[in-house]
């Protein structure tokens, strides 16, 4: 682990068109150093998803390479990609399929071949860091939405990533809920990937954001100075909260 | 369909019979069943033998015979057939309290209401001592396909999502003043299961999405092995090999 070690993940040239000749994506650059929070902006439509779905290769056959911890996503190393990236996607009901917490957290590490108590160990130690022990043995549907949301972060945490790539982490969650998810974020010590229009959640939980629009980078820096640059933000159609001043918000640490 | 469907059926307990692994109970019930059918009808005696077996295996499972008759009258709309044959089967005829019933038709009658309710007693004793979820890992240790399991699990675990989007449906119905009142209103019914299906349908790409995400590759992980005990396996067939001695002697007598 050296100060400039490799980058958890880098994109270079990404391009993409859907078969039905839609193209979304143009030649997409960055790449993330170990560790880091990065908000990944951009209105409706700019591509957020199809950019999101290539990183662990479920989307590919365009132009360009997207590399995690130095390994290329391509087809000989999707399995040990796919235990890589832990992507955490917007509807909880979608991520957790199995009948109890305790085996869909256990589902990810099962398929990557662990068992018994080992495998055991890593449940529990998953749904420890999003505080969510003792929720092990109950259905998911009888969880709260913010409840939700935290296992359907644990059910990635248990494969040890090396990037957690949430898609709008805190869309339909309440404000405690919410305060206690970013909590959770900021107590992990993976990089970060965050998908979303929450441009307060992207103030608070990430110092640097990217601006996808028109599936393009158009702006990578700190998240403050992006937010507060309204020019830039008109441009892609990303607009703050009434009476949200970015500039008045003093960030701790 | 209200919040826990493993509770419904399900009779929660700590004896002998509840303990038993779920796919010795799923092998000892499904041939127990076989035996039954396979024995014949003229044996009344033997039917007899078969129900006081079953009555020893519930009172070991301290199920109570209240609890299991109540079960057994879902048993009622099958059963219904039955009782018509003795009016409308052919052949030799007897008088019983100035009716004339056929004799064939008596038997046909006695042949399914005799294997049918102890068939139905069998699975409703397997059904209230393990649990929905148990059953279906014994079938997947039974080596039922993959795909069946899959498919049974799921249908658990999003079993009340869908039945939640129905209700969130009706409700938008009602709230734009529709009131489902006769025939005419069935076009409109139709669409409503018509886009519920669409939407369980996405749901299910989503979801797809969310394992390959995972390292899903066609089969689920085992996360739970069921192992039995030589022990364990003798219990639970004696049920099983005292049916089939019983319907030795049906045949041999």
């Amino acid at each position: 682990m050296g100060p400039v070690s490799t980058p958890s993940l880098e994109v270079s040239g990404l391009a993409f068109a859907y078969p039905d000749g839609h193209q979304a994506l143009f030649g997409v650059d960055f790449s993330l150093a170990r560790g880091e929070r990065v908000a990944l902006l951009g209105p409706n439509g700019a591509g957020k998803t199809t950019l999101v779905l290539h990183l662990n290769g479920i989307l590919s056959g365009g132009v360009g390479t997207v590399t995690v911890a130095g390994l290329p996503v391509d087809k000989k190393h999707m399995a040990e990609i796919r235990r890589k990236v832990g992507i955490v996607f917007q509807d909880p009901d979608d991520q957790l399929f199995m009948p109890t917490v305790r085996e869909d957290v256990a589902f990810g590490p099962a398929a990557a071949g662990l068992r018994g108590p080992e495998l055991e160990e890593r449940v529990d130690r998953a749904l420890t860091r999003v505080g969510m022990a003792e929720f092990k043995d109950r259905p998911p549907h009888h969880l709260s939405f913010g409840q939700r949301r935290r296992v359907a972060v644990a059910t990635v945490l248990a494969m040890e990533p090396e990037i957690l790539v949430l898609d709008e982490p805190s869309s339909n969650l309440d404000p405690a809920s919410r305060r206690e998810l970013a909590d959770i974020l900021r107590s992990l010590d993976v990089t970060v990937l965050m998908v979303t229009h929450d441009l307060p959640y992207a103030l608070e939980l990430c110092p640097r954001s990217l601006i996808l629009s028109e599936g393009t980078i158009a702006a990578d820096g700190k998240t403050a100075e992006l937010l507060a640059d309204d020019e830039l933000m008109r441009a892609h159609r990303l607009e703050l909260p009434f009476g949200f001043d970015p500039r008045s918000v003093t960030m701790g640490a | 369909m209200g919040a826990g469907h493993a509770h419904r059926l399900y009779r929660h307990g700590h004896s002998p019979v509840h303990a038993l692994p779920p796919h010795t109970k799923l092998a000892a019930a499904f041939g127990f069943v076989v035996v039954v059918v396979s024995t014949p009808r003229e044996a009344m005696w033997a039917f007899g033998l078969y129900a006081v077996l079953l009555g020893v295996v519930a009172y070991a499972a301290r199920v109570p015979a209240g609890f299991l008759l109540k079960r057994l009258l879902i048993e009622v709309p099958f059963v219904a057939f039955a009782v018509l044959m003795p009016f409308v089967a052919e052949g030799e005829r007897v008088e019983v309290l100035g009716v004339s019933l056929s004799v064939s038709g008596l038997w046909g009658a006695w042949n399914v209401l005799a294997k049918g309710t102890l068939g139905v007693a069998a699975s409703v004793l397997l059904a209230s001592t393990t649990e929905l979820r148990s059953v279906l890992l014994g079938l997947q240790r039974l080596r039922l396909p993959p795909l069946l399991v899959q498919i049974a699990s799921f249908m658990i675990r999003y079993g009340d999502v869908i039945t939640d989007e129905m209700r969130r449906m009706r409700i938008a119905r009602e709230s734009r003043g529709f009131e489902a009142s006769g025939v005419k209103h069935w076009g409109v019914l139709a669409k409503s299961a018509g886009a519920l299906f669409i939407r369980s349908y996405e749901r299910g790409e989503r979801v797809h999405l969310a394992m390959v995400s995972r390292g899903y590759a066609g089969s689920m992980p085992v996360i739970d092995e069921v192992t039995a005990s030589r022990a364990q396996w003798s219990y639970a067939l004696a049920l099983p090999v005292a049916a089939l001695v019983v319907c030795v002697l049906g045949w041999a007598l």
